[in-house]
């Protein structure tokens, strides 16, 4: 009795270990394919090209140009990268090279509630302060005007959300650059900056490439914190200082009110399906890499 | 050489100035939020639901969305665990000798760990269409399960990866079945992990918006069934932030500030359990 028992038990779980398995391989196709059966109206109707390259957008009358939102997008997402990616680069070589063990045990923490910090807090704290920074003294400063909602305050934000997820990436990565060539470059007679100039950077450079591949798909999708700073405003940004529309922002803002126009349902949908596959290319060319590198060594 | 010098005395400043920065950068934001937040926070804030409309009524407090929140984070905790604690576990004791089958399970796990919480919005709001459901809390939980449940398998992952296959391989030769070492054995070793990873993803759970701004709609009053819509803290956040009633905004900033303390506390208490970990896994 207690054997038959037992296999009972041991089938039940091994269904539900299958289950759940299949649930993880179904579920990024099923968004795919529900993204993509969603958009396929727009898509059929306007053509991907004229979706992606107009700039006019003009939901009531059926026009959907993403071109402004794409360029948004992109602006900010750079900006983020460029903004963070010496700040992360110094801070991990710091901590992995030269900080003590103390100072890990401080640092791990801080990037830990950083990382953990919900987007919303990041874009509260963006309003009540990045904003009129930008507005009142960055944007007179470069000779403009702006309210401070700007491209410029978004990648701001954006940049300092990416830190601690690049930040323990580019840890993780240094971590796996053998401590005997550093030692070997060192022991020729080379200072701790050469050896980590020409032996850690060098080695890990692919590493580094994807944490930022990785970071960049990051930034390409949040949300709410660039929402809040960044303005809103239809159009092609033409300086650093002008309001963009991102294209989650759009996606976020317009959820409520599309429900009623299948055409603008679908359009959002395609807007959705754009930032799917973005972001999954990039994260698997990064991942990707990461691979190469773990099997070279 | 004595460029040399310079260059590396000069890299070594901006090093410890950016390190130094994380540590300000965080004292700043956190400091900002208590700043704005702690002189409205009050027993009625915690204590009632908001009068007159969440966006105009002056009177009330944030008990909805602190009780939607809790709802909201706990469901989808509990629905994530039913399929990242067996998934975690067959990764780790059923196909451990598949290297394949696991590389491919982490690797779809990274892939869905990347997508943004706004695309898993605008899926949940798809099936929920499909479905036929309304906006509701249990649209939400589904939709924030999917969303952590990345977050959740990796962080088990990563403690079960550790357990010793000596351990496995004793429970083995006594005549245990997989099922009896996954769940007896590897499950109690990793109890500790497996909390923190359920912390873990309760802070990102609780704290998102993007997936749930679409599927659990908001409301004034405490959900009383599943169906029900429901209100959230980062939510309420960004609904009454834009009021232009000064003391809507008020209640803005102090769900920041226990959106902020929540976390704080998550993060305190994952760090001891993980030291307490340390202290008692057999190695």
């Amino acid at each position: 009795m207690y054997v038959t028992l037992r296999k009972i038990k041991d089938r039940f779980s091994n269904a539900w270990i299958s289950a759940a398995q299949f649930f993880v391989f179904a579920l990024p196709v099923a968004i795919f394919i529900s993204l993509f059966y969603k958009s396929f109206l727009v898509m059929q109707t306007s053509g991907i090209g004229d979706l992606l390259f107009s700039s006019v957008w003009r939901p009531m009358a059926g026009q959907f140009g993403f071109y402004p939102f794409i360029i948004s997008s992109l602006w900010i997402t750079f900006l983020g990268l460029v903004i963070t990616a010496p700040v992360c680069l110094l801070s991990a070589i710091y901590l992995t090279y030269y900080g003590s063990n103390k100072l890990s045990g401080i640092m791990q923490p801080v990037i830990d509630i950083l990382a953990g910090i919900s987007s919303v807090i990041y874009g509260v704290w963006g309003v009540l302060i990045i904003v009129p920074f930008t507005g009142r003294y960055l944007a007179p400063l470069f000779g403009y005007e702006s309210t401070g909602f700007s491209i410029l305050a978004g990648g701001i934000v954006l940049a300092i959300m990416l830190i601690p997820f690049i930040l323990n990436i580019l840890i993780e990565v240094f971590r796996t650059v053998p401590a005997e060539q550093f030692e070997a470059s060192l022991s020729l007679g080379a200072t701790k900056w050469d050896s980590i100039k020409n032996v850690v950077i060098r080695r890990s450079f692919p590493g580094i490439v994807s944490a930022f591949g990785l970071g960049l798909s990051r930034a390409f999708g949040e949300t709410i914190a660039v929402l809040m700073v960044v303005g809103n405003v239809v159009g092609i940004p033409e300086n650093l200082f002008d309001p963009g529309y991102p294209l989650p922002a759009l996606i976020a803002n317009n959820y409520g009110e599309m429900l009623s126009i299948p055409m603008f349902d679908s359009a959002l949908m395609f807007a959705a399906l754009i930032l799917f596959v973005v972001v999954v290319i990039f994260n698997m060319l990064s991942r990707g890499l990461i691979i190469y590198l773990e099997k070279r060594q | 050489m004595k460029i040399k010098k310079l260059e590396e005395r000069f890299f070594y400043l901006l090093m410890i100035l950016s390190t130094s920065f994380l540590a300000i950068l965080l004292l700043f934001i956190v400091s900002i939020i208590i700043y704005k937040g702690l002189p409205s926070l009050s027993w009625e804030m915690l204590s009632q639901t908001p009068k007159g409309g969440y966006y105009l009524g002056r009177e009330g407090g944030l008990l909805n969305a602190i009780v939607g929140s809790a709802y909201l984070a706990s469901g989808a905790v509990i629905l994530a665990l039913s399929v990242s604690l067996p998934l975690s576990l067959a990764m780790n004791v059923h196909l451990r000798n598949n290297k394949r089958i696991i590389n491919s399970i982490r690797l779809i796990l990274d892939l869905l760990w990347g997508i943004p919480s706004v695309v898993y919005g605008a899926f949940g709001f798809t099936i929920m269409i499909y479905l036929g459901i309304k906006a509701s809390l249990l649209a939400g939980i589904i939709t924030v399960s999917v969303f952590i449940l990345p977050i959740m398998v990796r962080a088990m992952d990563e403690v079960m990866k550790n357990v010793p296959f000596t351990l496995l391989e004793s429970a083995f030769s006594l005549g245990s079945t997989k099922r009896e070492v996954a769940f007896k054995v590897v499950t109690r070793q990793c109890f500790p992990g497996i909390i923190t990873a359920v912390l873990l993803a309760f802070g990102r759970g609780i704290g998102d918006v993007a997936a749930v701004l679409f599927t659990t709609g908001y409301t004034d009053n405490i959900p009383t069934s599943l169906m029900d819509q429901t209100a959230t803290l980062p939510l309420a956040v960004f609904f009454q932030l834009g009021s232009p009633i000064p003391e809507v905004q008020n209640r803005a900033y102090a769900a920041a500030l226990i959106l902020t303390i929540i976390i704080l506390t998550i993060s305190v208490v994952t760090r001891f359990l993980s030291r307490k970990y340390h202290k008692t896994r057999i190695n």
